[in-house]
């Protein structure tokens, strides 16, 4: 495996841990052109599908809440690069970013967001609440740090059937702080599961942020007292995030047990849609979008390698908005669930 | 004065057990300490420890015997300077020390020692205890039970265990998880046994955390594993109730139906005796307000067996609310080589034509002495043991109130948004016209659960209540 100082499952601790605001502190895995084209196509159509989403909500088309991962494209791409088929995944209420990922269709999520038929619960789940048997996706879960011990529990059903599949469990900073998180992390860690532990930290739990609402604001070691290891990784450079994702996968592959792994991110939009975020500054953001965005970093490489023109980045930009475009066509043409599924889905 | 050693009790409902051991001999001289004997109860085997120093004068019940109620002298300690000699036939008029044994039962396996969830050392008074010790009960005949089957006696006990085995058997991914369901065997013994035949990877203990527990189980059932989670009682699933509504319940149905929570969430429910407010409650009418939940909450040993095996099949979540003073009692359960019921159908308990009283679970106790005594006042009953609170067997109700026009109800619960409210909620509307009467709606009191033992039957149904209810109803 590529060499990587930013995180090593292998040892106790990185050697080379970047700090919180050194965002390029490290020497990351380097990838091929194949992987870099990959990473930022996939990357881009999250963020052009939270863009659209966003625009939907606010013409009404979506309700309730709406949680967009624009900014936080990195992890989740860079994660899925390092899994296989087989390999499960769960997430909190910021999911549409982990179901694009995980290869579930856009129309089916945007159709999802706009409560029809055609979405992946029929309508009946929303934002927060989607699933996917196919891809195993294991939701999308409104009630913050559930996805924790569910995830757990999909390690348990990976050990029990004695297969080689790894559960992987995102969760913010925020849902860091549940007692049910630590429940897990013991359960997890005394029954040696295969379970990747990945902390989204974008800085704030809603408004409030980790300084204001964590003792212990360095999560990658919110395992120690169990003797989970856990690494920091710049969660803004898909490289940085697969490699770490890589190592941490293959330590509960070969029986190990969980692994940590704290991403440092950053979402760019508020909390929610109805959040105008003023717990932070304009510049923060500001800095943050210009510096250190994950899709600009992939571009940027391509196009000084070569590996990419300016035509074909634009071609490809317009592949992705073409099946955004559609699938919001779809979710705001496609009929609302018929009045019988009220009672449907209820019990086997 | 010779010191008598009485027969302890080891638990909140222990009211007799077996002397199974000796561990002294007469003439043996004990301090305070010392493992004196072996009892066992229906739940586990407790070593007696010696409270006053001395020599054993006498052993007052032979190693062996069965059935020694709780308070028995069981031995005599002679003080310094006296002989056996000296021990008159008579004994002394008040035990010096009821429990002087039991304050410190140093547990076989030592899980329950200290734990104060489980309140071993708490001696049931045997005066308020609301049923008398594993008697037989008799049962009328379930039409879902072919006519000339063999029965055979079991504790409910035996039966949950026996549910819990034969699905093992029968299906790989049923495992059972919880805390002490391996090795100690089970904090009430449900689980005995299923350790030393599953394994531990199929008989999982856990750590004490429930919230954490029972998300591993819905994860794992979402999976497609069936577990069944253990709560010691439910009173500690409260923990965990977000995960059982929140994640089991509602994943069917947020996931459009690609994915649900096929599992059994298990365990005593509701009041045992004197563990005070905080493990008493009981969640029937909790759980059975919850769409996506199935809830069961058994009476009878052949209905906690046959209704649990469905439950294991079942591809729902499965709220299954056992009973603590109800594990003892033995009813007759069929000799079948698969015997499973119906979930969501009431049984008739007994048919009768002058009034109707539907209960389910420990409140069927009640129920059924209370009938009886009604029949000596020639007040024919109808007895519906619901069995399933949800889906609820209406129909069969209705059926039965259509005859008597007069309905009594009968649970330990809340009295505030009640099972029993919920039943005369639906009656009303739905055979307004066939009542004779208002229904009358028997349940616990208003109020936390207190400890002392006046307040705690005060606080409790009583067979009395449910008596002058049905007299009331039917305007005698």
């Amino acid at each position: 495996m590529a060499p990587n100082k930013t995180a090593s499952a292998s040892g106790r601790k990185s050697a080379a841990k970047p700090a919180r605001k050194d965002f390029n502190g490290g020497t990351y895995a380097e990838f091929d052109k194949d992987q870099e084209i990959k990473a930022y196509r996939d990357m881009l159509l999250i963020r052009r599908f939270e863009e659209k989403a966003g625009q939907l909500y606010g013409m009404g088309f979506i309700g309730g809440f709406c949680h967009l991962y624009i900014g936080q494209e990195a992890v989740v791409v860079g994660m899925q690069m390092s899994l296989k088929e087989g390999d499960q995944v769960i997430t909190g209420y910021r999911d549409h970013g982990h179901m694009l990922a995980t290869g579930m269709s856009a129309r089916g999520v945007m159709a999802e967001l706009t409560g029809r038929r055609g979405g992946y619960s029929k309508g009946k789940g929303g934002s927060m609440h989607m699933f996917s048997k196919e891809k195993q996706f294991y939701g999308g879960h409104g009630i913050v740090g559930a996805q924790v011990s569910l995830g757990t529990g999909l390690a348990f059903a990976n050990k029990y059937r004695g297969n080689d599949s790894v559960s992987t469990a995102y969760f913010g900073d925020g849902a860091a702080n549940q007692g049910q998180v630590y429940e897990s992390f013991n359960m997890a860690q005394l029954w040696k599961l295969p379970i990747v532990y990945v902390i989204e930290n974008n800085r704030y739990a809603m408004g409030t942020s980790v300084s204001r609402a964590s003792a212990q604001t360095d999560f990658s070691q919110r395992g120690a007292s169990f003797g989970i290891p856990g690494f920091q990784v710049d969660g803004m450079d898909v490289r940085a995030v697969k490699a770490a994702g890589d190592e941490a996968v293959e330590h509960c592959r070969s029986g190990k047990g969980p692994v940590i792994l704290e991403m440092l991110t950053y979402r760019y939009r508020g909390h929610s849609m109805s959040d105008p975020a003023k717990y932070r500054s304009k510049d923060e953001v500001q800095k943050m979008r210009s510096e250190h965005d994950p899709i600009e970093q992939v571009k940027i490489r391509l196009m000084d390698k070569g590996w990419a023109t300016e035509e074909q980045l634009k071609a490809m930009d317009k592949d992705v908005r073409d099946i955004v475009s559609d699938s919001a066509d779809f979710a705001q043409s496609d009929p609302e669930p018929d009045t019988s599924e009220l009672y449907t889905d209820i019990l086997l | 004065m010779p010191i008598d050693i009485l027969m302890p009790a080891l638990s909140p409902t222990m009211e007799e057990g077996t002397l199974s051991k000796w561990l002294k001999k007469e003439g043996d001289t004990v301090t305070s300490g010392d493992v004196i004997a072996e009892i066992e109860t229906d739940k586990a085997t407790m070593e007696v420890e010696a409270v006053d120093e001395g020599v054993i004068g006498k052993l007052l019940i032979e190693a062996g015997t069965e059935n020694v109620k709780v308070n028995t002298p069981i031995a005599v300690l002679l003080q310094e300077g006296e002989s056996a000699d000296a021990m008159s036939a008579e004994k002394p008029a008040q035990p010096e020390a009821p429990k002087a044994n039991a304050d410190t039962p140093a547990a076989t396996s030592d899980a329950a020692g200290g734990k104060a969830r489980e309140a071993k050392d708490e001696p049931a008074s045997s005066a308020d205890s609301k049923v008398p010790a594993a008697p037989k009960v008799d049962v009328a005949a379930d039409p879902d039970i072919p006519e000339g089957t063999e029965m055979v006696s079991t504790t409910v006990r035996e039966a949950l265990r026996d549910a819990m085995a034969e699905e093992m058997r029968r299906d790989e991914s049923v495992f059972v998880m919880g805390e002490e369901v391996a090795e100690y065997q089970g904090a009430y013994k449900v689980t005995q046994g299923l350790l030393q035949e599953f394994g531990a990877r199929r008989v999982v203990d856990t750590p004490i955390t429930e919230h954490g527990f029972a998300g591993v189980g819905v994860g794992a059932a979402m999976s497609g594993l069936r577990p069944i989670v253990e709560f010691m009682t439910f009173n500690f699933a409260m923990q965990a109730i977000d995960q059982i509504i929140n994640s089991a319940a509602k994943t069917l149905y947020m996931s459009g139906g690609q994915m649900g929570a096929p599992m059994v969430f298990r365990g005593p429910n509701g009041a045992a005796a004197r563990v005070g407010a905080q493990h008493s409650q009981d969640y029937a009418a909790w759980y059975s307000s919850i769409p996506g939940l199935k809830v069961v909450m058994p009476y009878t040993a052949a209905d906690a067996k046959g209704l649990l095996k469905a439950a294991i099949r079942d591809p729902n979540p499965v709220i299954f609310l056992e009973n603590e003073i109800l594990y003892g009692q033995s009813f007759d359960v069929p000799k079948m080589d698969d015997f499973v019921l119906p979930i969501g159908k009431a049984r008739i308990h007994k048919t009768g034509k002058d009034v109707t009283i539907v209960s389910f679970g420990i409140g069927m106790t009640y129920a059924t002495k209370a009938m009886a005594e009604l029949e000596k006042d020639g007040i024919d009953v109808e007895l519906i043991d619901l069995r399933t609170l949800r889906p609820m067997d209406l129909p069969t109700v209705i059926e039965s109130v259509k005859k008597t026009g007069r309905l009594v109800t009968v649970e330990e619960g809340y009295p505030q948004n009640s099972v029993g409210t919920e039943i005369a909620t639906r009656v009303m509307q739905q055979a307004f016209d066939y009542l004779d009467a208002p229904i009358l709606t028997i349940a616990g009191k208003d109020v936390p659960m207190p400890y002392a033992a006046n307040l705690e039957k005060l606080a409790l149904p009583t067979v009395g209540e449910v008596v002058q209810a049905v007299k009331t109803v039917c305007y005698k």
